[in-house]
């Protein structure tokens, strides 16, 4: 907690009660008995009234408390009565103590929380119809729920209402600050989660107000999750200003595709159209948090979508044409080419339905080149064993470790969730961090130990002076970025830090339960392209220039036409125009993460689906069909019709893959390190660099985030400000 | 009749919840930043050798780990330096705090006596709360004269930059009323010819002593203006009304 600024703020008083509670005996705490309403609750000592209700099953109104930020106090809306208590207590800040009866439901509590409501709504301007938070607002129904029902303002001509000056704060948060009630949940998640102290509050009394002080933007990652925050409207969504009102709207439950997390989301919709998207609360992955990229990159979703075939005419110009047409052009060029001649390069959106079905497919036709455009090292125990290339020890991992050596990664930008799991743990439980690679700013402190990837071979054999942090950690965890891994010598790399992980697990003697390795993907489909077999890297495809090349979602330009022969015919299936659409012949429009039900594993190896939120646009199809009717077409039909089907041939080949919100362990790090040793290479001097060194490379990272014009406009924000 | 009248007045008089009116009192300071030509990041300031050395004196007293304790005397010996605080200078304290820029700013906003916009080299603060406006000659002739002497009204400074008016709350010596605070001195008990006396001397850069005035008998400081009414004997010694035997 001393690592948090300011100090005093982050002693939690449940931890500071605790530790006093616990101080004359070394036995656990025995559980205290209250009284809620006269109903006995045992709650743990430390606990605050607060949460002793929440266990009695009652709710107490709040603003400013919020379970995952310090506790501050402020906003007063939690008074409730205590028995012998002179005046009403905030029941957020105060420890529970023996036989404690508290009274939630009394008379001096409900005139207590009217009092407060009405100072809260005397300086809170009355534009809830016109205020985007309506429907969802925490003032709102505190208000119906626990204010007067009468009023005593009487300023009709409101001169003497609060009025505060709006702020500028990037393109992602609107603020409307006369509404703001100063809880200071924004100020806190940006200083304890986002790590980015840009908010606070100046003035005093009545002149205070929430902001920058110096008109800046917000700079985070994880900004938007302040508009999730904010219990009134203060703070909203700029791109969502003014469009729906929540109960206008459906919300489905669904997995994000913009890193390789899958944080969990609710997409809402309203008139087939993706209306905005917020988190959904995951312990494991992703708390209640999201990245902006996640939360803003939807709008995305409705540009430069591929809304119907194309086929290229005689001229070279693509033009538009119908399904049949098109799935004919492509079916009659594979059955005049031999298997072996066609090959697939699966990009890093690509659901597992369509993954299998591709790879069926091609399997069919004869062809076993089938690749994905993210490198992985494939000599060695390759990608056949799992634990080479998962998360290992889990999302959740992060907060049993005790030192984490970070491998040429930003995860900052590459997995922002995983990162605030890592300045968590940096907080709450004093984990040391430890980087090789460019040293970049994680929002935490860590040893930067060199950018230089020989130093792996160091702390492997023992020489760097790491290596006995290393050895004396208890439960040390290795992470290494795919980027590190996509060098030339990604091979050697992957070598040193299975071998360092290996003599860590070994020397810390944490058990065969505890896992060291982990590897963090960027993409988020490539942990299920390679379980299911597709070959990490295009060199498949160099090597044998193919005739017939498909394009699942392929746009990073990892093939280029310069890779392929001029005649090879290139089919693109995907559901943007971006690169990989304008070296087609043939171009089959799929559909995006909102537009159907499928399958993503994450980078731990968890299996989860989206929701099909909204239909595929206009011609667009569901991409594990698209290629069921290729294959019927070409005469090689694939044997499932229903997605049920589709998903019992993925069980067929990695079970794992259909156990939803399940992470299954991955084993053999020993078998795999001994594999590695067969590896001939040497690890270059060049400095490891990962591929997203700014906040302005984080934004468009994928098809949907370079289609996306809020994400435009945040580059050019924070190139603005730099 | 009329009885009856009355009890239903008072019982519909006392249904009606009594409403104060008066409008809230806003300061009259900007609690956001605006970049001027004379306060923005690149205002040029950097603590003087002599600060330096201050500076790291006033960190020493607190505990390692607590550096951020010092940032209110940082700011205020930053504010004696350079007359008031331009942001660039809170950007100094926070950097020699090791403390994120805001939460300096939070701690400059709050409190009223960092200047945070230019001030005149003489910044003369005119208590006008009640003690003061009905103490001795009264502060309203006061800042009167002030205007008159100096040709400005609150809130404003003179051309030549030398002197800032503005009227403040309690100052705490209202057993001295009127009072002006000037920079770090008090001067108490003012009458007009005072005040005129000290803003002239000022004006020519002597500054004069600071303290009670003529205006109640020339006191030495705050006692009682007819001479003391108690603790006017000398102290009893040791054993005052004690037993004998002890």
């Amino acid at each position: 907690m001393l690592r948090l600024w300011p100090l005093a703020r982050g002693l939690q008083a449940k931890q500071v009660l605790a530790s006093l509670a616990r101080c004359n005996s070394s036995a656990p705490p025995e559980k205290l008995e209250v009284f809620v309403d006269d109903k006995p609750v045992l709650v743990e000592p430390g606990t605050t009234i607060l949460q002793a209700c929440a266990d009695a099953g009652v709710e107490i109104p709040r603003f400013c408390y919020h379970e995952r930020l310090s506790i501050a106090g402020n906003c007063r809306m939690c008074l409730v009565e205590v028995e012998r208590s002179p005046k009403p207590v905030a029941s957020c800040a105060m420890p529970v103590m023996k036989g404690m009866k508290i009274k939630t439901d009394s008379p001096l509590t409900k005139r207590a929380r009217e009092g407060v409501m009405e100072f809260l709504l005397m300086n809170h301007p009355l534009d809830c119809p016109i205020c985007d938070q309506g429907g969802e607002c925490d003032l709102q129904d505190q208000s119906m729920t626990f204010g007067n029902d009468k009023s005593r303002f009487t300023d009709m001509d409101h001169t003497g209402k609060r009025a505060v000056e709006d702020k500028n704060v990037g393109p992602l948060i609107k603020t409307i600050m006369t509404r703001c009630i100063h809880c200071t949940r924004c100020i806190r998640f940006a200083s304890e989660v986002a790590g980015v102290d840009d908010l606070g509050t100046t003035g005093r009394g009545g002149d205070m107000q929430v902001g920058t002080y110096v008109e800046k933007m917000f700079k985070s990652e994880l900004s938007g999750n302040v508009i999730d925050l904010c219990p009134v409207g203060a703070l909203t969504s700029k791109p969502y200003a003014f469009t729906t009102r929540p109960w206008e709207t459906r919300k489905i439950e669904s997995i994000d595709v913009m890193d390789a997390l899958g944080s969990n989301i609710v997409v809402t919709m309203r008139t087939n159209e993706v209306m905005r998207i917020l988190p959904r609360i995951n312990e494991d992955i992703n708390e209640e948090w999201i990245s902006d990229a996640t939360r803003f990159a939807y709008d995305g979703l409705k540009r430069q979508r591929l809304t119907t075939p194309f086929v290229k005419n005689d001229k070279g110009i693509l033009e538009q044409a119908d399904w049949e047409s098109a799935l004919i052009k492509v079916a009659q060029k594979i059955v005049q080419t031999p298997g072996e001649k066609i090959g697939a390069v699966a990009g890093g959106l690509v659901d597992a339905e369509a993954l299998i079905a591709l790879k069926d497919y091609l399997n069919r036709l004869g062809s076993e080149a089938l690749c994905t455009e993210e490198i992985f090292p494939m000599d060695g125990a390759g990608t056949d064993l799992r634990s080479n290339y998962l998360l290992n020890t889990k999302i959740q991992g992060v907060e049993q470790a005790d030192l984490i050596l970070l491998v040429g990664t930003n995860p900052r930008f590459e997995a922002p969730l995983f990162n605030a799991r890592i300045r968590k743990s940096w907080i709450n439980n004093d984990l040391t961090v430890a980087m090789v690679g460019s040293q970049v700013d994680l929002t935490y402190d860590y040893e930067h130990l060199g950018d230089s990837a020989s130093i792996l071979n160091d702390i492997a054999s023992g020489k760097h002076p790491f290596s006995k942090t290393l050895a004396a950690a208890k439960n040390p965890m290795v992470v290494v970025g795919s980027s590190a891994l996509q060098r030339g010598d990604g091979t050697s790399i992957h070598k040193a830090v299975s071998t360092i992980a290996q003599n860590a697990r070994v020397q810390s003697g944490c058990g065969e339960d505890w896992k060291v390795l982990n590897v963090l993907h960027r993409v988020a489909s490539q942990v299920a392209a390679l379980d299911l077999g597709y070959k990490a890297g295009v060199d498949a495809i160099r090597e044998n220039p193919p005739q017939i090349l498909f394009l699942l979602g392929a746009d990073e330009g990892a093939i280029t036409k310069e890779d392929i022969p001029a005649d090879c015919f290139v089919v693109y299936q995907g559901h943007h125009g971006d690169r990989g659409a304008a070296m087609a012949d043939v171009i089959l429009p799929g559909a995006a993460y909102t537009e159907k039900d499928a399958t993503y594993v994450n980078t731990e190896g968890r299996a989860q689906q989206t929701r099909t939120a909204v239909t595929p646009p206009m011609l667009a199809r569901e991409d594990w069909k698209i290629i069921r009717a290729l294959s019927e077409i070409s005469g090689n039909s694939l044997p499932y019709d229903k997605l049920q089907e589709v998903r019992d041939r993925l069980y067929e080949v990695s079970p794992n893959l259909v156990q939803y919100g399940e992470a299954e362990d991955a084993n053999y790090f020993k078998q795999a390190q001994e594999l590695a040793q067969s590896v001939s290479g040497t690890i270059q001097e060049k400095p490891l660099t990962p591929s997203m060194q700014n906040l302005k490379d984080f934004y468009m990272t994928n098809s949907i985030g370079r289609a996306s014009q809020t994400m435009a406009k945040c580059v050019k924000a924070v190139q603005d400000m730099d | 009749m009329l009885n009856t009248t009355r009890q239903l007045l008072t019982a519909a008089y006392q249904q009606v919840r009594r409403i104060h009116t008066a409008a809230p009192v806003c300061s009259d300071s900007l609690f956001v930043h605006r970049h001027t030509a004379d306060n923005n990041p690149d205002t040029p300031f950097e603590f003087s050798p002599d600060n330096v050395k201050k500076a790291q004196l006033i960190v020493k007293n607190y505990p390692e780990g607590h550096e951020a304790a010092a940032c209110i005397p940082l700011l205020d010996l930053a504010q004696r330096q350079h007359g008031w605080v331009p942001l660039s200078a809170m950007h100094a304290v926070a950097d020699m705090l090791k403390m994120p820029k805001m939460r300096v700013y939070e701690v400059a906003t709050f409190y009223t006596m960092f200047n945070r916009e230019p001030v005149g080299k003489y910044f003369v603060q005119i208590c006008t709360t009640t003690p003061c406006m009905l103490g001795g000659v009264g502060s309203d002739v006061i800042l009167d004269c002030l205007k008159q002497e100096l040709g400005i009204n609150p809130g404003e400074t003179t051309k030549d930059g030398k002197f800032t008016l503005i009227e403040v709350e309690c100052l705490g010596a209202c057993v001295n009323a009127p009072m002006v605070q000037i920079n770090d001195n008090y001067y108490e008990d003012l009458t007009v010819a005072d005040m005129k006396s000290i803003v002239n001397g000022l004006k020519r850069d002597k500054v004069p002593v600071a303290g009670p005035r003529s205006g109640q008998d020339n006191r030495f400081s705050c006692e009682p203006k007819g001479g003391l009414t108690c603790l006017d004997t000398p102290p009893r010694g040791p054993g005052f009304k004690c037993r004998t035997d002890l």
